[in-house]
């Protein structure tokens, strides 16, 4: 087989442009550059700390089912994690979010990075509300049967039924979860494609 | 069973809520309180010193 | 060869400086350990909130007449979800957005009669019962005028509804079987057996709570509860969460708009919030793309401060 027509493979050409993007030295960097230097920058990973903290609670729920911690302490402990990690990773991204606001974290071509970044706080914003009425208790009735109006008013609700259980509880931990933890891969995967977005270029300052 | 009860929160939110209302807005003390932890962590990430920065100095 | 202008909002200087190290896993490593114990420590002190749900049961032992006067409300057609529209019935044609009608365009796609799903069916599940079975068959081979005029007639009589001896009173005058199918209802709530009749009309097994959340919902139970818990809507009810714990507070927005001017006097609020919050999700996903609005950061020059290192250097 000659080299030119490995170098034709579809494989080859996948693997050589993903590792011309994101070589090793991109993807686990051991350096960085000298303006990262302030604690608006631990919020983002914050976020993905307090994600892994809502995954790792989430699966020990699903373990046990979805009324488990109704009737059991070492349960309503396990729930009380998740719900204080949702907390944390709600607080953590949204002063990621302010954070790379005033950076204008978009320039130099990282316009996708931020679009990734504000859809993944959509679908996480989608992801705690399937939770939220999925919690087969006093609150799950009342938010589902409000949050039925706002829904069913658009259309949506033809399909997305939020008195529904089942679907909802698929939603909150199959559909939204693959689609949140995706989305934030990809979006990590940007930045260190891209790199931490420099400092604004300022009359003097500019280096 | 006594281990079971030492998961148990230590200062259960179970009560009902206090609510802070300012002409339109009406929002609970717990709330609130989440609200104003964001801002100060932003506004003391913004103002606070970095640690790496004296150690990048004297590396110099 | 022209070079393009350099936009300061959209690219990005080139950098030359200098580097330093950086201990990516290290630092993954740390925050792990600290958010986790953050959150350990926040679950050990605070704990979650788990109200117990309600049950049909709960709620006509604790206010008979209020689910007597749903159940009525749910034959006469009153109640929200009799009158809702898509995707329930064709009862209503829904809200609108302008010329658009979303939901109704969406069709019916989770049919609910409530007169039949919340009244005759779940009474024709009860074991045989004489007076019932008689009342039933008499409902059932009524016409449609002759069952609206029972149920009229007794609406008509239904503020002077009490409850005395276990059982719905209601001093009214040609209601056909309409006391009756009330009264065994309202037994039938109270014995707990309606909340399963509802859950299972689909069947032995199901994850679809629907028909039991809309009957519910119907009646003032619920709210009334939770308006304690400052829940409802017009309380910012959406970012609430009940006893003293914090919510989903990042739901203020779309909340704050159910509380000003137009939408919280509009029959159509709830597509008008959300279609305008929509508009602003679009708006923050684009901003790398809005002129003016991207050149913010620029100018309200935050970011002084959490460059102030390298601009000092």
């Amino acid at each position: 087989m000659s080299t030119a027509e490995i170098d034709r493979q579809w494989t080859t050409r996948l693997r050589k442009r993903a590792t011309g993007h994101l070589p090793p030295e991109k993807l686990l960097p051991d350096t960085q550059p000298a303006y990262v230097s302030s604690w608006i920058y631990v919020f983002g990973v914050t976020t993905l700390a307090a994600l892994m903290m809502v995954i790792l609670s989430g699966i020990i729920l699903a373990i046990r089912g979805p009324q488990w911690w109704h009737s059991s302490a070492i349960g309503h402990f396990v729930n009380s994690t998740h719900l204080w990690s949702v907390e944390i990773f709600f607080f953590a991204m949204i002063v990621h979010l302010w954070g790379k606001f005033f950076m204008a974290a978009w320039r130099g071509g990282r316009s996708l990075t931020w679009v990734t970044g504000v859809v993944t706080f959509l679908a996480s914003v989608g992801t705690a509300f399937t939770g939220y009425v999925s919690q087969t208790n006093f609150d799950s009735q009342w938010i589902s049967t409000q949050a039925k109006d706002g829904i069913n008013a658009t259309g949506a609700g033809s399909i997305f039924n939020v008195l529904n259980l089942g679907q909802m509880l698929m939603w909150h931990i199959v559909l939204l979860p693959l689609a949140a933890v995706l989305l934030t891969a990809i979006h990590v995967l940007m930045v260190r494609v891209k790199g931490v977005v420099p400092p604004f270029e300022e009359n003097g300052a500019t280096k | 069973m006594a281990y079971l009860w030492s998961l148990a929160a230590l200062i259960p939110l179970n009560n009902y809520g206090h609510y802070i209302h300012w002409g339109v807005i009406d929002i609970s003390v717990a709330n609130f309180i989440v609200v104003v932890l964001m801002i100060i962590a932003f506004v003391a990430a913004l103002f606070l010193p970095f640690p790496g920065r004296s150690r990048r100095k004297e590396s110099r | 060869m022209s070079t393009k202008p350099f936009r300061p909002d959209v690219d990005a200087p080139e950098y030359k400086g200098k580097y330093v190290p950086y201990d990516i896993i290290k630092e993954g490593t740390i925050a792990i350990i600290v958010v986790g114990l953050l959150v350990v420590l926040l679950a050990t002190l605070f704990g979650s909130p788990d109200e117990r749900a309600i049950t049909v049961k709960a709620w006509s032992n604790a206010d008979p007449i209020d689910f007597a006067t749903t159940a009525l409300g749910e034959l006469n057609g009153s109640t929200v979800t009799a009158k809702y529209g898509a995707p329930y019935n064709t009862a209503a044609p829904g809200q609108n957005l302008g010329p658009l009608r979303l939901a109704q365009f969406a069709g019916v796609t989770i049919p609910v009669n409530t007169v039949r799903d919340f009244v005759i069916n779940p009474l024709s599940s009860l074991p045989y019962d004489k007076a019932l079975s008689a009342a039933l068959s008499e409902w059932k081979g009524a016409s449609t005028s002759q069952q609206k005029s029972w149920v009229s007639n007794y609406t008509a009589s239904a503020s002077k509804m009490t409850w005395s001896n276990n059982q719905i009173n209601v001093p009214a005058t040609n209601a056909g079987p309409v006391p009756e199918l009330i009264n065994k209802l309202t037994s039938m709530a109270r014995s707990g057996a309606l909340d399963q009749a509802l859950v299972t009309g689909g069947g032995f097994y199901t994850t679809n709570y629907t028909k039991p959340l809309l009957f519910v919902a119907d009646g003032t139970y619920l709210a009334n509860l939770a308006q304690k818990q400052h829940l409802l809507g017009s309380q910012w009810g959406m970012m609430n969460e009940t006893g003293s714990y914090p919510g989903q507070a990042w739901l203020w927005l779309y909340t704050f708009w159910y509380q000003v001017p137009p939408f919280n006097t509009s029959t159509n609020a709830d597509v008008q919030v959300s279609a305008l919050m929509g508009l602003l999700s679009i708006l923050l996903l684009l901003l790398p793309f809005i002129p003016g609005l991207r050149s913010i950061p620029r100018k309200v020059r935050v970011y002084r401060l959490i460059w102030r290192e390298h601009y000092s250097d």
